[in-house]
């Protein structure tokens, strides 16, 4: 404790410095929480993925239609404990900007499937129940003021239907939320019957398939097994782990998540060698100090740890209000912004890998002056004086 | 005349002094190349994007897609739409009269990117004899055309360069299709260099499209060709369609990601700037500390104050100066031109893109320098001049 007040002391010496040395500090990890969240909601697809759940889709490209038909030849096959299947919509509300996600699906196994989309029960019986029904994510019933009743027009950039209109009217029934991977809830579901009678062409093909694997299976054989079942057919599939599928689509952006960790990487080498430079200038304006210290008794190991523990402080109350500015201001973005990207706020793990930076950035920038004050002999510092 | 000549005794012997203070002045150097330099790389992808996606279009090209679609692949078209919309008033004829139209198709495959060796979405494309009438920066510069109705693809420079298997002579494998590359072309790095390119039949039969589309290209005739077209398709009762010049179809393409990359790239080189003003005032702080002797005495053999003061700033501008063109000469030499191919949202397929580090954003670069350097030593400088001389003097 009787340390603390020396520290103290020591930092407000030069106050000037030592506010702009916090102070860029701060700016450094300001922009490593907001570049975290943003590489964050780039892999959030891979974060909630399932390692039992395998997808199937055309082998040719996940554009491609699948028969309606593979449903039972796959729930047929040994080790598939469930299968569903879903399509991609690709319409948009009001604004070609609202372009949120829409799937039909087959409802009563696709909730089986995924039983992290969270709905209150009477909304499940209620959605099961009506045709023309949709549940749509917390977060878009949020961001467009949605609540259950409402009847929503989705115009179809795809789909059109039989009578030639583009515009589909959907009865909102539910609204879930997904406990997980926060933002992830931004999209709505409808049934695949009532898609697929209405649309004017592509009956009876379905998107992809996903399926759950027992637990006394192989994933790997299983996925191998659908395969299989379907090569040579004219529409020949691949089945991979949903986290494999996921994750390829986070390499196709590929470079994009390259360049944000370079961005990274300059603003810590930049930070490192401000604060660095300005604490080895500290120690050496101090030298005839330190040496009155270790004249009054203090050992090398306490001049050492005076000086480290000045530049961690400086590290860590940059550090963490910075963190928190990119947290409040990740907090404010407006929804329509997040529901473009989902996911995008400061990820829990970021403040565990940010304060051990901190800690980096603290030792890394302290520890030359340090070891420099701990050597001292005192006659020699103190002639310089 | 006297500030002016005491000015200029000051600041050379400021400047020539900087080599003292070689570590502190590195520290401000270095901030300020940092944020040039991330700047530089991070806006050049957005123009690199946006140019080789808007260089694809052309003034005299429509496109016409079924209503409502954004893009190729929502689209969709029957065979007779296609043929009326060829038909039309507006579309410029070949020689022979027939109407400059290429009706086309098209899907994605998956192709390794060369790289990373993980999969990835490369655009393929049926066109019909007449896509190259309606894309003049194309030219084929390898091999040949694909002949009619086989199963040959000719593929664009960028996608031969990032995906795996696209050499001439080799075959690729889709799905149950298997196609050989017989020629490579280029368009001047356009977004068409992306693409790989069949016979739209051949594409048809594969994919078992049986006889639709979902585009058509169309060379459009004279100045009111546009017009003449719009109007005949609105008026066609057989159709609905949508018909967009295609330099306007690029720019809507083109929009979402870079916007994207600017929404991420300002704020972020913002910050930055502001990071490295905190730097330079730090490093120009110690400078004027360093020189507080020299400062007074200078002042004591009667130099004014507005040449010490302007002098510190000129320090911190030629500092940040010398920042700037590191970054923006090491961002140059490393990322214009560097190629990367990303998914594009809107296509659902890669773009093969190159940086392009524009004059315009080194300029921007240098001028963010140089505002850097001017808010970092602008406080030092005041300081500098009101430095008491007694006590400073006493100092000695």
């Amino acid at each position: 404790m009787k340390y603390a007040f020396l520290v103290w002391k020591n930092l407000w010496r030069r106050r000037t410095r030592t506010i702009l040395t916090v102070l860029s500090v701060l700016i450094a990890f300001m922009l490593f929480g907001l570049l975290s969240a943003f590489n964050y909601a780039f892999t959030i697809g891979t974060d909630m993925a399932n390692a039992n759940r395998l997808v199937t889709i055309h082998k040719i490209s996940l554009i491609q239609p699948l028969p309606i038909s593979y449903l039972q030849r796959i729930r047929a096959l040994p080790g598939v404990e469930d299968v569903t299947h879903a399509n991609w919509f690709g319409g948009y509300y009001q604004d070609q900007r609202n372009q949120a996600p829409q799937f039909p699906v087959d409802a009563a196994s696709y909730l089986r499937l995924y039983p992290e989309l969270e709905l209150p029960d009477a909304q499940r019986e209620a959605w099961l129940a009506d045709r023309a029904g949709m549940i749509v994510g917390s977060a878009l019933a949020e961001q467009f003021d949605w609540s259950v009743g409402d009847r929503i027009p989705i115009q179809a950039t795809i789909w059109t239907r039989e009578d030639g209109g583009r515009s589909w009217e959907f009865v909102i029934d539910g609204i879930f939320t997904m406990e997980e991977g926060r933002g992830g809830d931004n999209f709505m579901l409808f049934h695949y019957d009532y898609f697929n009678e209405a649309r004017a062409f592509g009956e009876d093909m379905v998107g992809w398939y996903v399926l759950r694997v027992a637990d006394s299976a192989d994933p790997a054989q299983v996925a191998a097994a659908i395969d299989a079942q379907f090569a040579n057919s004219f529409a020949e599939t691949k089945t991979s782990t949903e986290r494999a599928f996921a994750e390829s689509f986070v390499q196709q952006f590929g470079d994009i998540g390259l360049i944000v960790s370079a961005v990274l990487g300059a603003v810590f080498f930049t930070i490192l060698l401000v604060a660095g430079n300005t604490m080895a200038h500290a120690v050496r304006e101090r030298i005839p100090e330190m040496a009155v210290l270790k004249t009054v008794g203090f050992s090398n190991g306490s001049v050492l740890a005076l000086v480290l523990t000045e530049s961690i402080v400086i590290a860590v109350l940059g550090g963490s209000v910075g963190l928190g500015l990119s947290w409040l201001a990740l907090e404010s973005i407006p929804a329509a912004v997040s529901n473009a990207l989902p996911g995008l706020f400061l990820p829990p793990q970021a403040i565990g890998t940010g304060l051990l930076y901190m800690l980096a950035v603290g030792v890394a920038a302290g520890i030359l002056p340090a070891l420099q004050a701990g050597r001292l002999t005192i006659a020699e510092a103190l002639r310089r004086a | 005349m006297n500030v002016v000549r005491q000015l200029v005794a000051v600041s050379g012997m400021n400047i020539r002094s900087i080599p003292a203070r070689r570590g502190s002045s590195a520290v401000a150097v270095l901030g300020v190349a940092a944020v040039v330099g991330v700047f530089a790389a991070v806006l050049s992808m957005a123009t690199g994007f946006q140019r080789t996606v808007t260089s694809a279009g052309s003034e005299d090209v429509a496109v016409v897609l079924r209503a409502g679609s954004t893009t190729e692949l929502n689209s969709g078209l029957g065979i007779e739409q296609t043929r009326i919309v060829a038909g039309a008033p507006g579309v410029a004829r070949g020689e022979d009269g027939t109407p400059l139209a290429s009706s086309e198709l098209y899907v994605v495959v998956d192709l390794p990117k060369k790289a990373t060796n993980t999969p990835a979405n490369v655009p393929l494309r049926g066109i019909e004899p007449s896509g190259l009438d309606v894309r003049d920066k194309v030219s084929l510069t390898a091999g040949r055309m694909f002949a009619p109705g086989r199963n040959e693809i000719v593929v664009g420079r960028g996608a031969q360069l990032q995906f795996a298997g696209l050499e001439l002579g080799e075959s690729v494998q889709f799905g149950q299709s298997s196609w050989e590359v017989v020629g490579v072309f280029e368009a001047d790095g356009a977004v068409t260099e992306s693409e790989l390119w069949c016979d739209v039949r051949a594409l048809q039969s594969a994919y078992r499209r049986g006889n639709t589309f979902q585009s058509v290209r169309v060379k459009l005739a004279g100045a009111d060709g546009f017009e003449q077209l719009q109007t005949a398709l609105a008026a066609d009762p057989r159709l609905d369609v949508d018909v967009e010049r295609e330099t306007d179809y690029y720019a809507e393409q083109s929009r979402t990601l870079t916007q994207f990359i600017k929404w991420v790239g300002y704020p972020v080189s913002l910050l930055m700037g502001i990071g490295a003003v905190f730097g330079a005032l730090n490093t120009m702080y110690s400078s004027v500390a360093a020189r507080t002797r020299e400062i007074a005495t200078l002042r004591a053999l009667g130099f004014g104050a507005l040449p010490v003061a302007v002098s510190t700033l000129l320090e911190s501008l030629l500092l940040a100066l010398i920042g700037g063109v590191i970054g923006a000469a090491v961002t140059y030499a490393v990322f214009n031109g560097y190629t990367v191919s990303t998914l594009d949202g809107s296509t659902f397929s890669q773009v093969v893109f190159a940086f392009a580090v524009t004059p315009q954003l080194l300029v921007q670069g240098l001028v963010a320098a140089l505002v850097i350097g001017f808010f970092g030593g602008l406080l030092p400088a005041i300081r500098a001049a009101r430095l008491p001389v007694v006590t400073a003097l006493r100092a000695l």
